[in-house]
């Protein structure tokens, strides 16, 4: 990904199961509340990491959730990247379309969290895995 | 073959007051063992250890010979992961019999060296695989407790509440995964059944983050409760929530949405043909409640 700031400080979170993309929530909030996001902005990098999350498990198969703190000069802002080993998107565009699911959900999970941030970018390759860094900033 | 069984059955005296000595400065949490506990236990162990059947040896911990002393440390360490005690300090109570044993192989082997060092390395070996075992137990026992509060969870999380004669609510409180969920669904859809109710009532006040696929669950129990006769009305939708709804795509219009209980209740009061009043003061009567016309 391009590069939109520098990196401050970093963690990382292991997706394995259904109950990881619990912790993904409780650390998303954790952060947000610590760089004092406002409460309707705090929910949506929350529920963005939830279905990002989400997808990371069940279309991924597992992964990991990097979350960083960037700043771009006066500007702050919380990076979520997720990462995956998993078969890969093989049509971008079409899984950005509303309603389109691969699996039993509604289909508005990448293109409702790609709403919900300020920056969004996927990087697929089919075979090799999937890595989608979002960044909202405040 | 090591000796060094048939030493420590030989000294059993001293072996058990050195292990007893360490154990006392090792083991650190006088708030929840005491000294006398702590010397009953290494002692009932240590007999163990000391009344094993002929045959048996220390190289080979998988062996028949050893199940008591196996049960014992297993029952030890769940007893010691429900009072409290981390993972360290319920292993260091094994691990400090590797000193003691360590000592005696040195008063019995000083003299030849290559003897010596047969015989620490079998009780070392044989210490530190009690110690992995306790340590499995310990998280074994961990477990057990992690499922028995899971289940728990399970059964507190899903009371429906009867309002009104014909009108049931469910608050849902944290976070909604497919098993809880279904647990839900499920209670919901009994309760309508059972209390014959024509409305009921989804409070997600209590729901920090709706996503996706907490829409999607809430959407298919609205449309089983439709299909049972009954409608549902979700109320406690917040600000914060109302806009990340919008802004993922979700709709909810053919949802009746509430912003607070209370209005739900009172829209499924009306539909069902009641009104609150207020009651005359003139009368006496202390507030009334709802009637049903």
């Amino acid at each position: 990904m391009r590069t939109t700031g520098t990196v401050q400080k970093t963690e990382t979170v292991p997706i394995q199961s259904s109950s990881d993309v619990v912790v993904v929530r409780q650390r998303v909030r954790a952060w947000t509340t610590d760089m004092k996001f406002s409460l309707v902005e705090q929910t949506k990098i929350i529920t963005a990491a939830s279905e990002l999350g989400r997808n990371t498990l069940e279309h991924g198969g597992g992964g990991k959730m990097e979350l960083s703190l960037v700043v771009n000069g006066a500007r702050q802002g919380i990076q979520l990247c997720f990462s995956d080993q998993g078969p890969g998107i093989a049509d971008i565009a079409q899984a950005l379309k509303d309603g389109y699911s691969t699996g039993q959900g509604m289909g508005l999970g990448l293109s409702g969290s790609k709403r919900l941030m300020n920056e969004f970018e996927i990087d697929s390759k089919p075979g090799v895995g999937t890595s989608i860094t979002a960044i909202r900033w405040k | 073959m090591s000796k060094l069984l048939s030493a420590i059955q030989q000294n059993r005296e001293w072996v058990l007051q050195d292990w007893v000595q360490r154990l006392r400065q090792a083991v650190r949490r006088r708030d929840l063992i005491s000294d006398r506990e702590l010397e009953s236990e290494a002692s009932e162990i240590f007999s163990v250890i000391d009344s094993v059947p002929a045959g048996t040896t220390l190289e080979d911990f998988g062996s028949a010979g050893w199940q008591p002393l196996k049960e014992m440390l297993a029952a030890l360490s769940i007893s010691r992961a429900t009072a409290g005690f981390t993972p360290s300090e319920t292993a260091i109570f094994v691990l400090s019999l590797k000193p003691t044993l360590f000592a005696l192989a040195r008063q019995n082997w000083s003299k030849d060296a290559n003897d010596l060092f047969v015989e620490v390395s079998v009780a070392n070996d044989f210490v530190d695989k009690l110690a992995l075992y306790t340590t499995d137990s310990y998280i074994h026992g961990r477990d057990q407790v992690i499922a028995r509060q899971q289940e728990e969870m399970l059964e507190l999380s899903t009371p429906v509440v009867t309002l009104w004669d014909g009108i049931v609510a469910l608050p849902l409180i944290g976070t909604l995964d497919s098993a809880r969920t279904q647990v839900v669904m499920e209670s919901l859809l009994q309760a309508i059944v059972q209390t014959n109710s024509r409305f009921a009532i989804i409070d997600i006040t209590g729901v920090p983050t709706v996503d996706t696929l907490v829409a999607q669950h809430l959407l298919k129990t609205i449309t089983a409760a439709r299909l049972m006769g009954a409608e549902c009305i979700i109320s406690g939708i917040r600000p914060q929530i109302a806009q990340t709804i919008v802004h993922l795509g979700i709709n909810l219009e053919d949802v009746i949405t509430k912003a607070k209980l209370s209005d739900a209740f009172r829209l499924a009061l009306e539909r069902s043909g009641r009104k609150v009043t207020r009651a005359d003061k003139a009368n006496g009567s202390v507030a009334a409640a709802p009637r049903g016309v």
